[in-house]
């Protein structure tokens, strides 16, 4: 049926026949038909990328088929939620072995991302635990493919954004844990050089990340605070959770009812950061233990919290710049604060090492910030991808919903090879999206492809 | 403890009970006429809830073999779910018999003579749950849903009259009737999000209505207000709506 979508920003907006289905013979049978599609799981990442004129959620497609506890081996359908394998590992003594910062994201869009957690320096990303897995093909045929067996597909699968076909099944391995909680380091930095020298300096912690503020200028330019984590062990607890060490967080949720002005939101994180920032109790250090929940997935307490942008929506921007381009970093904070386009906060990361074909994490500083939608953004934007590039940065497919072909081609220095990979498996773009035709993966430029044209909705209706 | 038998598992309500119970730690008895889709489903229960979960061959449409279908359960469910059901296109069944009668068999024959057997055991048990899915569209016969509400309307007249039967036996029925659901069914039709319920939802309050020993529950809820409207529009008017 179709029904207006959007994915997690709320930008763009779009009509869609969305079909689901709950067993592999019903994805067979639908991926037969004579028409275009892209995998859609749970709509958590930003942008355009599972967007399409027809789309086939894979959210029923969602059940356990095996659970190795011995080995902490997962085997899965693709479309299982992050939050109910926790629900699963978790009592057993197991976690993932890599989250993003939201719980509800399906393992299938956790490979098409290849999404990256607060550990990406210790343990690379998602797909770097993928053991194996189905995809379905546009032949219709379904291949095994892992590091060692059909290993074109497997790599362009991870981090292609759903264009080498549909992920059906996947084992991935676990991490062994004694407890689910987290004992949590918060660190202040004064600026931006001070929190650098302090990822360098906790290096060996397993989680880190840092928040920013991005409006502050002068000395206290990048004053941010540090977010360091490891799983706590037993002796780390107290009495009370000690009692259950491998105990699930309550489930508390409060969801957000409706678009509210951006400013609602923005003024909500701000308080948030000054709380933590100036609060009395907060010294230059804390150390606590908390639950995992928290932890990973503070934003997730509420759910739809992307309504605060409003109608407009907004757009996630986040790049890496390589380790030794601070003053990349220095310029685009800069340019952000000199703008003044409401961003007030910003997600750090160090990532570490990681050699792939089209996934977005490669080893230095990443920065991920939401800005509202409105006049003049998108033209900002480009000035921001330019100094990007300029320092020899890439964007994230998966938070994109704006950037040019020649950004994506200058960022990602095998992207030849993987549209010959997606050429191979998906020789008619029968696997397209708003995003991959935008982006010129799956269409050539200023060309209509089997007859439809992408629109993309203007801005001046985005923002009215 | 406790086992629970899901008539019809392969479809998106069942798959939320069975998920329901299963965290409540009944022990599962699956029955459908496509045993490969039962696997997953299988697994899945297994997995996160710790339960035994078994897989049984079950046709509604093939009435002969439901005795020994019921017999071959080796250990008698506590609780019998009945959710199998079919809604084609009224259009299509008006111009179809062999759509019309399906549609009734499916919705009402092959209820009552599975329901049938497992009545009777629960009888002589003296113990025992029966639970119908059966729908608002039984309530008051309209032309939309003309042969999907009068096989509805059926079983839940059947279901009630079970009540009534097995009072005495200490055997309790449940008539669920669900207003809409987002489910395969429905997947096609534009439904009003206010009114229509996630099938976590049913499992929900099914659960609850077997706990508490419910007779009828409506899901969502205000489907109960909704339907005493409608069924209470006079037939002079109500015939001549297009509804
Ligand atoms: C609050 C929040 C925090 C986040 N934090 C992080 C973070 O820390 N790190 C990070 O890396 N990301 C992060 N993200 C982004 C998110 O993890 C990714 O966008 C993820 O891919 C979303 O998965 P999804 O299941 O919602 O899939 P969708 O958003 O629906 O789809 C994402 C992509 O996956 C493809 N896809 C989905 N399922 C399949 C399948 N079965 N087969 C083939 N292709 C498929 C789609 O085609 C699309 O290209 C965050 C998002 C939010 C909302
Ligand atoms: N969705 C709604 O809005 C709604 C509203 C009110 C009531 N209901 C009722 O809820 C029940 C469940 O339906 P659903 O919404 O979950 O839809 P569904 O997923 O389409 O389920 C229908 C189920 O009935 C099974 N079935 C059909 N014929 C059968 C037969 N001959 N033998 C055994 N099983 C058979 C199907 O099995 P296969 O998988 O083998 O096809 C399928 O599992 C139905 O009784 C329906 O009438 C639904």
């Amino acid at each position: 049926m179709k029904k207006e979508i959007a994915n997690w920003g709320n930008y763009p907006v779009i009509e869609s026949d969305e079909k689901s289905f709950s067993y592999t013979d019903e994805l067979d049978k639908l991926v037969a038909q004579p028409k275009s599609y892209i995998a859609r799981g749970n709509g958590r990442c930003y942008g355009d990328a599972s967007l399409a004129d027809n789309t086939i959620s894979t959210l029923k497609y969602d059940k356990v088929l095996s659970f190795d506890t011995e080995k902490g081996l997962l085997e899965v359908q693709s479309g299982i939620t992050l939050d109910q394998v926790l629900d699963i590992i978790v009592p057993k003594g197991w976690f993932l072995p890599v989250t993003p910062g939201t719980k509800y994201i399906t393992v299938g869009g956790a490979i098409a991302s290849d999404v990256h957690g607060k550990n990406h320096h210790v343990d690379g990303a998602f797909s770097h635990h993928v053991i194996e897995m189905d995809v379905l093909l546009a032949s219709g045929e379904t291949l095994t493919c892992s590091p060692t067996e059909n290993t074109d597909l497997f790599e362009a699968t991870c981090g292609g954004m759903g264009l080498t076909g549909v992920i059906e099944r996947v084992i991935f391995d676990l991490k062994k844990i004694e407890t689910s909680f987290i004992k949590q380091k918060q660190v202040k930095a004064e600026n931006l050089e001070e929190i650098l020298q302090l990822f360098d300096t906790y290096a060996h912690y397993t989680y880190s990340v840092a928040w920013i503020d991005c409006l502050k200028k002068g000395k206290n330019f990048g004053r941010s605070i540090l977010i360091l984590g490891e799983h706590a062990k037993k002796e780390d607890l107290d009495d009370k959770q000690k009692n259950d060490p491998l105990q699930l967080p309550k489930k508390k949720q409060i969801t957000f009812p409706f678009n509210l002005p951006s400013w609602v939101l923005n003024t909500f994180t701000v308080k948030a950061f000054n709380f933590l920032y100036y609060g009395k109790n907060f010294k230059k250090e804390i150390n606590n233990v908390v639950s995992y929940e928290p932890f990973f997935y503070p934003l997730d307490a509420i759910l739809h919290w992307n309504r605060g942008y409003g109608k407009p929506g907004f757009i996630q921007y986040q790049f890496v710049l390589p380790l030794q381009a601070k003053q990349g970093l220095i310029d685009i904070l800069n340019r952000i604060s000199d703008e003044g386009i409401g961003s007030f906060l910003a997600v750090l990361k160090v990532f570490g090492k990681q050699e792939s074909l089209i996934s977005f994490p490669t080893e230095g500083y990443t920065l991920a910030l939401d800005i509202p939608v409105r006049k003049g953004l998108f033209e900002f934007l480009d000035e921001l991808d330019q100094i990007v590039l300029k320092y020899g940065g890439r964007l994230y497919m998966s938070k994109d919903a704006r950037m040019k072909p020649e950004i994506l081609k200058a960022g990602y220095p095998h992207l030849d090879r993987f549209k010959a990979i997606i050429k191979k498996f998906n020789p008619d773009f029968k696997f397209r999206s708003h995003q991959s035709d935008r982006l010129l993966l799956t269409k050539e430029k200023d060309s209509k492809v089997n007859g439809t044209a992408v629109v993309l909705p203007k801005m001046e209706a985005a923002v009215k | 403890m406790p086992t629970v038998l899901l008539l019809g598992a392969t479809s998106d309500i069942s798959v939320a009970i069975a998920k329901e119970f299963g965290a409540h730690g009944y022990s599962l008895q699956l029955a459908a006429r496509n045993t490969e889709h039962l696997l997953p489903i299988q697994s899945d229960l297994q997995i996160r809830y710790n339960v035994d979960c078994t897989i049984h061959a079950f046709d509604a449409l093939n009435y002969d073999s439901h005795q020994s279908f019921f017999n071959s359960l080796s250990v008698k469910p506590d609780v019998t779910v009945c959710v199998f059901g079919v809604m084609y296109e009224e259009e299509d069944a008006w111009n179809d018999w062999k759509l019309t009668h399906r549609m009734i068999d499916t919705n009402y024959t092959g209820a009552v003579s599975i329901l049938n057997i497992v009545a009777k055991y629960y009888s002589a048990q003296k113990k025992g749950t029966i639970v119908g899915i059966s729908s608002v569209a039984g309530e008051r016969g309209r032309q939309s849903k003309l042969i999907y509400g009068s096989a509805k309307a059926a079983f839940s007249a059947y279901l009630a009259g079970l009540r009534n039967k097995l009072f005495k036996d200490n055997v309790h029925v449940v008539s669920v009737k669900p207003g809409f659901v987002y489910t395969k069914m429905t997947e096609e039709l534009p439904l009003p999000k206010p009114l229509t319920a996630q099938p976590e939802e049913v499992a929900k309050a099914v659960f609850k209505a077997v706990e508490k020993k419910k007779n009828t529950i409506y899901t969502k809820w205000m489907w109960k207000y909704i339907m005493m409207i409608i069924k209470n529009v006079p037939e002079p008017v109500f015939k001549k709506m297009n509804i």
